[in-house]
């Protein structure tokens, strides 16, 4: 069943959210969700990547050759990389500082390999485009509402606003380290909850954290245990 | 460099700046991987020599390549290609020469050249202006930081598996709270080495 434009693009906000029921792209969320606006500027940067490098490799699907697609995916997306990094620089130096090594690390992001792989290749360069942005939003959605929970607890502010001054004294241990990896099983665990653990079928069990799901067919056929 | 400072560049990529556990670098593996210790230990051994053998080529392209013609702004695309062909020479050579190594090792490595640590590492070398020793040396610290991460975690995994907690947490939920206590334990060293080193 084809799916509709409508349905490729909330697809990634919700039903298949990258972060919470995919799990993809866990390093860079976890990182520099320690305050609000950097899990927007994180966000805006893989949404612009996301959709460049889907549009770029949907419309070179034909040309590029099946045994290297995945060095010539590589080079497509530090391209776009390194144009949103110099721009950064450029324009919002602040926020360029604050995700430091994690933007270049996007080239890495197992997000925007993962679409590559498992949509552009196999489909037009509108809903390449479509699904890019989709995903991408979801991707956003996801780290500033992780970064505002981390943010008003760990530090008391909201977008640098102070909020909670005279309710209680900032856990200062949620915009630490252990503090991510906690409320990020946090929400996982709540989506499961809300879901009643329908999500978890998405998550092809084994693949869901293997390292090499991305370059993996099998995860499209339901995983390499079914 | 003195050998109090090489000591100190290692043991804080271990310990205090552990790339996993406080930098968030190579998390896919460390959750993926970490189930079995026999898996974590090939992984490991993986990253450790892509590590530094990629930290070995990618300083001197940087700094007598690109940073002299002016095209520092290349580092990224450069990087990741120069990883991706490394890693894919190594396990040529593995093969051919080290059979039994090869063996041992082969499915990792091609998982490592999307591994965020390694070009992680090369990039904060940079970033951080190391010098050549200093880069190979965080680059083998920070390989045995991954290593000392992934097996304390395989074994707390290996406990938590067999305890009953809440529905919504099996899976990967519960692993992430399990993370987030081990690196919990590593906040415990910060300050510690600074106050060893006097730095």
């Amino acid at each position: 069943m084809k799916k509709s434009k409508l349905q490729i693009l909330t697809n990634g906000i919700i039903k298949e959210n990258p972060v919470l029921v995919l799990v993809l792209g866990t390093c860079p969320t976890l990182a520099i969700s320690t305050q609000a606006i950097n899990g927007i500027g994180m966000g805006a940067c893989v949404l612009v990547v996301l959709t460049c490098s889907n549009i770029i490799i949907s419309a070179l699907k034909k040309i590029i050759p099946d045994t290297v697609r995945i060095p010539c995916y590589i080079t497509v997306i530090a391209t776009f990389v390194t144009i949103v990094q110099l721009v950064l620089k450029a324009y919002a130096p602040a926020l360029d500082k604050a995700l430091g090594v994690y933007i270049p690390l996007i080239v890495v992001n197992c997000i925007i390999l993962g679409r590559a792989e498992a949509f552009a290749n196999k489909n037009s360069v509108v809903d390449s485009a479509l699904d890019g942005i989709g995903m991408g939003l979801g991707y956003t959605l996801t780290a500033t509402v992780m970064a505002c929970i981390r943010e008003l607890i760990g530090s008391g502010t909201l977008f640098g606003a102070t909020i909670t001054a005279n309710l209680f004294s900032p856990f200062t241990i949620l915009i630490m380290a252990p503090g991510g990896f906690f409320v990020f099983g946090c929400l996982i665990a709540l989506v499961n909850k809300l879901t009643k653990g329908k999500v978890k079928e998405k998550r092809v069990n084994k693949c869901l954290t293997c390292p090499g799901a991305e370059f993996c067919n099998e995860v499209q056929e339901g995983g390499c245990d079914k | 460099m003195s050998l109090t400072a090489a000591f100190y560049i290692v043991l804080s990529a271990i310990i205090t700046n552990n790339y996993v556990l406080s930098k968030f670098l190579g998390i896919c593996p460390f959750l993926g991987v970490s189930k079995k210790l026999d898996n974590a230990m090939g992984m490991s051994v993986a990253v450790i020599i892509v590590m530094v053998v990629a930290t070995a080529v990618t300083w001197p392209i940087q700094t007598y390549l690109l940073d002299p013609n002016g095209i520092g702004y290349m580092q990224t695309i450069v990087f990741i290609l120069v990883i991706a062909a490394l890693v894919q020479m190594i396990e040529i050579f593995l093969k051919k020469y080290i059979p039994a190594l090869h063996k041992a090792l082969g499915i990792y490595l091609p998982l490592i050249t999307t591994n965020c640590a390694v070009l992680g590492v090369c990039v904060l070398n940079i970033d951080n202006e190391y010098n050549f020793l200093q880069s190979i040396l965080n680059s083998f610290g920070s390989g045995v930081g991954f290593t000392v991460a992934m097996f304390l975690f395989a074994g707390v995994r290996s406990k938590i598996e067999t305890n009953d907690y809440p529905e919504a947490f099996k899976g990967i939920a519960s692993t992430l709270v399990a993370a987030s206590i081990t690196s919990l334990c590593f906040l415990g060293f910060s300050g510690m080495l600074e106050k060893i080193f006097g730095m």
